[in-house]
């Protein structure tokens, strides 16, 4: 029991006598998560869109597929990205491989199914003529996605709070595309990995605690956005 | 001759290889109401969504101020209002779903307020203006949905059913307040509906449409008057439909001035508005011209002449001329016992309660 208590200990003060490098692991993981987050919404909701507004031919096989990618391995995404930003390998030109770039590109690529397929789901239950009556306003291409999407904020919302989730939690692609290299690609989930495995489990709690306290933070915002203007 | 507002030439949707709609030529001219009724399935959905440029026909065109319709549609669009059977409204009040056309078009927010407001007012929602518009009853939803195509003042505006969905009482309130409405506008109206009266109520003309074609379009009286084929005299009911004006009114009684015949209506109108008088064919009893009978129940007794005779299963349907053009359905045993032929005189006989008054604003 002890060894907890020690942890929270530990995090209170890591936290309020402003441990540099603390804040600077969850102030990257922050960043790298929302980005990984903003990206998989821009692609999420355009691929989410054209299947549930234009219902292409093919689009249940569409979704099958998205739907499996929900429950992509980040190992696998981690192998795959790390393949392609390697020296030797198709994007290798780009300088990636252990950059925060490269974690933002591995985590969107777990968050982008995860959104896109809450997204067809979320615009699905919209009225199937809404999309016709919004047109028929007078609405630019762009005007109708924004009217479109406001309509169906609430589960879009929970789509973006599921990807960010998937995004910030991940570790094993971190590790693999981002190398954990202090100060630099060391997020709240590798650097757990890392004091954990060390025996430094005071260390492990705290940054625990930290990325905690972070997701908390961070859905508490969307879910006020989300409620706000509900009839309670 | 007036240019047409809006037109088609030459439009053909097709779905699964079957034809859902053809229309070679069509035109609304500015200002008048064009009401469209047909059968469900009849490809009447269609005709809006191609008419609001919602829908691009794989053949055909669309003409605004006689010229097609090509390149970005957006600025077409915003010329016109699409009203909907449902009212698919936005998730926000009542004021700014009536003022959401106007703000996609960028109209300043002053502006926007004395158009919502006048509109609101307009249709007798001033009251509902912050209430969120998904806690609306099904009428007053309605109402939302006209005002915020009204709101936009369009040059075209395009009905789709919208009153299917509403029970009769607000139904009959909503028709009312929508004809005067569109008195004050001077839009060009497309009307679509399956209810011939709600056609014949607001259409300054009528068009019937069946399997995907046009069959008929013309004044109200005349299409109903003298269909023009088997199919649409079959949907439209074969009624007498003639334009009339209430010369008096009498407990209940109105007397009617009907191409200078005198006819008699127990039907609930204001003394000298124009109406439209209906009479179902089976409604009305011939007898000899000659033949005086004694006092009768049947308030109108009009002398007619027969102008043809068609034969409809057991029974006749016997066009006449009585100043009007009026229809009677008799058995097959009556017209062998009468006689009848072209050009036989006849005094055609009905009941005050028979006829249904359809009052018309003066638009």
């Amino acid at each position: 029991m002890d060894l907890i208590w020690d942890g929270i200990r530990e995090a209170f003060r890591l936290i309020f006598t402003g441990d540099t490098e603390v804040y600077e692991i969850a102030l990257l993981s922050l960043t790298v998560s929302a980005a990984a987050t903003g990206i998989a919404l821009v692609i999420g909701l355009s691929i989410a869109s054209f299947l549930a507004f234009r219902a292409p031919p093919g689009r249940t096989v569409a979704l099958s597929f998205l739907n499996s990618g929900m429950a992509l391995p980040p190992v696998v995404v981690g192998l795959v990205v790390a393949v392609m930003l390697w020296r030797t390998g198709p994007l290798g030109q780009l300088h990636l491989l252990y950059t925060p770039a490269a974690i933002v590109i591995a985590q969107a690529v777990i968050a982008t199914p995860v959104v896109t397929a809450l997204s067809v789901i979320a615009l699905q239950t919209l009225h199937p003529k809404l999309r016709l009556q919004v047109l028929a306003l007078g609405a630019s291409r762009w005007q109708m996605a924004w009217l479109l999407f406001r309509e169906a904020r609430l589960p879009l919302i929970a789509a973006a709070m599921a990807g960010f989730g998937a995004a910030i939690s991940e570790v094993g692609a971190s590790i693999m595309v981002g190398g954990n290299i202090k100060g630099s690609t060391r997020t709240l989930t590798t650097a757990t990995v890392l004091e954990t495995s060390q025996g430094e489990f005071e260390r492990a709690i705290a940054l625990s605690l930290i990325l905690l306290a972070l997701v908390y933070a961070v859905i508490l915002t969307l879910t006020v956005a989300q409620q706000r203007g509900r009839p309670s | 001759m007036t240019q047409p507002k809006l037109g088609l030439r030459g439009v053909l949707v097709e779905r699964a290889g079957r034809g859902i709609l053809t229309v070679p030529e069509l035109d609304v001219l500015p200002g008048e109401v064009l009401a469209v009724v047909g059968p469900n399935g009849a490809g009447k959905s269609t005709l809006i969504h191609v008419l609001a440029l919602l829908e691009r026909p794989p053949a055909g065109e669309v003409l605004l101020d006689s010229r097609p319709v090509r390149g970005n549609l957006l600025p077409y669009r915003r010329r016109m209002a699409v009203v909907f059977q449902e009212p698919l409204l936005l998730d926000a009040t009542v004021e700014s779903n009536v003022g959401s056309g106007l703000a996609l078009r960028g109209v300043p927010r002053a502006e926007r307020e004395v158009r919502v407001r006048r509109w609101l007012e307009w249709f007798g929602i001033a009251e509902l203006a912050r209430r969120p518009a998904r806690a609306l009853s099904g009428g007053e939803a309605q109402r939302v949905s006209l005002a915020r195509a009204l709101a936009l003042e369009p040059d075209v505006l395009l009905l789709d059913e919208p009153f299917a969905a509403l029970d009769e009482p607000t139904r009959q309130a909503l028709i009312d307040d929508l004809d005067q409405a569109l008195g004050q506008t001077g839009a060009t109206v497309v009307f679509v509906t399956h209810e011939r009266a709600e056609a014949l109520r607001l259409g300054d003309r009528v068009a019937v449409i069946i399997g995907g074609r046009i069959r008929q379009v013309g004044p109200p009286s005349q299409v109903f008057a003298q269909p023009a084929d088997e199919e649409v005299a079959a949907f439209l009911g074969v009624e007498t439909i003639v334009p009339g004006r209430v010369r008096s009114l009498e407990r209940g009684l109105a007397v009617v001035e009907v191409a200078g015949c005198r006819v008699e209506a127990s039907s609930a109108v204001e003394a000298g508005g124009e109406v439209l008088v209906c009479l179902r064919p089976e409604d009305v009893v011939l007898s000899p011209a000659e033949d005086h009978p004694g006092p009768t129940s049947a308030r109108n007794r009009l002398p007619a002449v027969v102008q043809r005779i068609v034969n409809v299963g057991p029974q006749a349907r016997v066009e006449l001329d009585a100043g009007f053009p009026l229809v009677a359905l008799i058995t097959k045993q009556s017209l062998e016992e009468l006689s009848l032929d072209a050009g036989s005189r006849v005094a055609a006989s009905f009941k005050a309660t028979a006829v249904h008054l359809i009052p018309r604003h003066g638009r």
